[in-house]
């Protein structure tokens, strides 16, 4: 073989793909040995999640040719962790998944450098964000999405035709399985839709009703449930239910056995036990390999152009043959979280009351009653009375103090308008402007927050 | 355990071989070569959408030199997020049109809406001059999932029991996005004027109210002037 002439690079098979050209390729692609190179010196990649999809990830991007990767994730190894996160050992057990997932693959591939982070993603400033040049998300709940999805939308920024600033683009590649079915997304905030915009994509939890499960259960899902949500705040007044502690969970399950031997109900198990209360489908390892192979080379393809990205959302399901579908779904444009939002230019002496009476005129707008919101910080709230009372002073401030002085930035908008003369509630976003400042808090925002 | 990633089972001459690779190493467990080729192709033929990608990586560039200057600015304060829950909570309670009946307060101050209780004071039926008191704790990616509702009153009732779990369709099984704070707090608001024996999560107290409404009447002044009723002592709420 031809191996024996050359040795072989682990870069060869990459090597085709960024050292010549295709009818694949994206626009302004320039393949070559530059290309190559800058990708591992200047393409830095966070991936969050270092479970079972996290560990594929790490392994499949780094034989990608990454160098500079971080990972964060808030967990801890598990015994049951390891059929299938496989860069973790029996005396792993109890280590932070992101330390060993870092070390493990470091060891294997030589060169690359993995920067672990063993926390939660909401205890990092929103700026520890914005360093990467991609996101890779590896996760398994709609909330910690949802999240990361707010934070790399929050560093777009769009020029006055409301078009997005490329430069400001984080894009995000979002992998998630589900027993034999998993999805892979490319999310360009501002060009394609974000988590936001499709987040009914996600069916809602199921719960059952507390009487079936205080009455008359049936499965042993709902036996399970009777114990976690009723038995355990009747037994334990006050302590919080905590399910990654074993001993809650053992708890959990044993009250559950009882329940269901009380109701002739079979199937309940420890492993059922923890799938039910901590809404767990169990998971396939092929599923994990697989929509992380496709997650891996999407961020190949961002960063290096070597080929058009997916457009935009690949559903794999393994139940039965298999079957792949990509659809291109679309962007919602007024969502709250990547739309552009209602420019508008104001004067920084404009106060808050005189800047609600301009909603209720503006042609984009048309809002009537409106309450202001700023970065969480309730500027005016036109009901309940409480509320009202309590930020009623605010309304003969400027705006632009009440928006602590920077000179442009993002609030929200509730109130009613009229539509074709129906009356309709609304929730909007506004990119306020101040105008006639001085320019020294231009540069407050110049880093874009 | 065989690790995924030593590339050493293919060989191929194909054009896209690194994606090949990358693929088959995750196919290898399932999948046969041939269906393999059918996955490619439905995957390659959809990409028609394209960001000026080719410059990606000269941004980076720029960024990465950007970064290692600004490591030396001085760090901003930190941002707070506002979640898009939030953000459609400020909506729900800006337009909350509540019952005389029922009061709202929010013990976390103004900027807190996540977190919030809500006072019934029901005029008419069994539970007429009680005070009961609900916290509402609800969740960054609200309305997808619904808020936690618990009634922090003890109360003697058939679909709140004695830990406060309140048994209300729309707050599990039924909730849906286009439902809102007020539609809650009204459901709340009629399980204490038609109180309900047939989805009980106090039997007792059900049992009592389907085969004997005199003495469920008097049972329910007995607990909210506060008393017991059987062993269960309550506190008064009047
Ligand atoms: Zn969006």
């Amino acid at each position: 073989m031809a191996d024996s002439v050359a040795p072989p690079s682990r870069s060869r098979d990459l090597d085709k793909l960024l050292l010549r050209n295709g009818n694949l390729v994206g626009p302004n692609f320039e393949p070559g040995a530059e290309l190559r190179d800058d990708l591992q010196e200047y393409a830095r990649i966070l991936v969050v999640g270092a479970g079972g999809l996290g560990c594929e990830l790490l392994k499949d991007l780094a034989l990608s040719g990454f160098k500079n990767i971080d990972v964060i994730d808030m967990d801890r190894i598990e015994v049951t962790n390891l059929n299938r996160q496989f860069l973790f050992r029996v005396e792993d057990v109890g280590k932070p998944k992101a330390e060993v997932a870092a070390k493990r693959v470091m060891e294997r591939v030589s060169g690359v450098n993995i920067v672990p982070h063993f926390c939660r993603i909401e205890d990092k400033e929103i700026p520890f964000y914005n360093d990467f040049n991609i996101i890779v998300l590896g996760l398994d709940s709609i909330e910690a999405r949802s999240y990361i999805n707010s934070v790399a939308c929050s560093f777009l920024e769009y020029d006055s035709d409301d078009k997005p600033r490329e430069e400001t683009i984080k894009p995000m590649v979002d992998g998630g399985t589900e027993g034999f079915k998993g999805h892979a997304r490319v999310i360009m905030p501002g060009v394609t839709p974000c988590f936001e915009c499709t987040i009914w994509l996600f069916p809602p939890q199921v719960k059952f009703p507390l009487c079936t499960l205080a009455e008359t259960p049936r499965t042993a899902a709902h036996c399970i449930e009777y114990a976690h949500l009723i038995k355990w705040d009747e037994v334990h007044s006050g302590k919080a239910f905590d399910p990654d502690d074993p001993e809650h969970m053992k708890w959990v399950y044993d009250k559950a056995v009882k329940r269901a031997e009380l109701f002739g109900i079979p199937g309940v198990t420890y492993s059922l036990t923890q799938g039910v209360v901590k809404n767990i489908i169990p998971a396939i390892a092929s599923t994990n390999a697989i929509i992380s192979a496709a997650c891996a080379l999407e961020t190949l393809k961002i960063a290096s152009g070597c080929s058009k990205t997916l457009a935009n959302y690949l559903t794999y399901n393994g139940v039965a043959g298999l079957h792949i579908k990509v659809t291109e779904f679309v962007k919602d444009k007024d969502c709250l979280v990547c739309g552009p939002g209602v420019l508008i230019e104001l004067d920084s002496s404009v106060t808050l009351e005189k800047f609600i009476n301009l909603l209720e005129d503006h042609p984009k707008l048309l809002i009537s009653r409106a309450s202001v919101s700023h970065r969480g910080k309730n500027l005016y709230m036109q009901a309940p009375p409480v509320l009202e009372e309590m930020t009623r002073s605010n309304l003969s401030l400027a705006l632009y103090e009440l928006m602590d002085k920077v000179a442009k930035d993002t609030i929200h908008v509730t109130g009613t308008t009229s539509k074709d003369g129906k009356k309709t509630s609304c929730l909007r976003k506004l990119r306020v402007v101040f105008k006639a400042i001085d320019g020294v808090t231009d540069m407050d925002t110049a880093g874009g927050a | 355990m065989v690790p995924l990633y030593d590339s050493k089972f293919l060989d191929d001459t194909f054009g896209n071989k690194y994606a090949f690779r990358l693929y088959a190493s995750a196919l290898s467990l399932s999948l046969s070569r041939s269906r393999f080729w059918v996955y490619l192709d439905q995957v390659q033929r959809t990409e028609s959408f394209c960001l000026n990608s080719g410059k990606m990586i000269r941004l980076f560039k720029v960024k990465e030199k950007q970064r290692e200057l600004a490591e030396n600015a001085n760090g901003k304060p930190p941002v707070k997020k506002q979640s898009p829950g939030e953000l459609r909570l400020h909506k729900d309670i800006g337009e909350l049109n509540l019952p005389k009946t029922c009061n709202i307060a929010f013990p976390n101050g103004k900027d807190d809406l996540m977190n919030f209780e809500v006072t019934i004071r029901p005029d008419e039926g069994y539970y007429l001059g009680g005070n009961f008191v609900f916290t509402f704790s609800v969740s960054p990616i609200y309305p997808h999932e619904a808020p936690k509702v618990k009634c922090k009153t003890k109360v003697y009732h058939p679909n709140i029991d004695l830990e406060g779990n309140v048994c209300l369709n729309i707050l599990r099984e039924d909730w849906k996005p286009v439902l809102n704070i007020n539609t809650i707090i009204y459901g709340l608001f009629h399980l204490f004027t038609q109180p309900n024996y047939e989805d009980p999560l106090n039997h007792e107290a059900a049992a009592v109210l389907r085969d004997n409404p005199k003495l469920f009447e008097s049972n329910v002044r007995r607990a909210m002037a506060g008393g017991y009723v059987g062993q269960t002592f309550f506190t008064r709420c009047m």
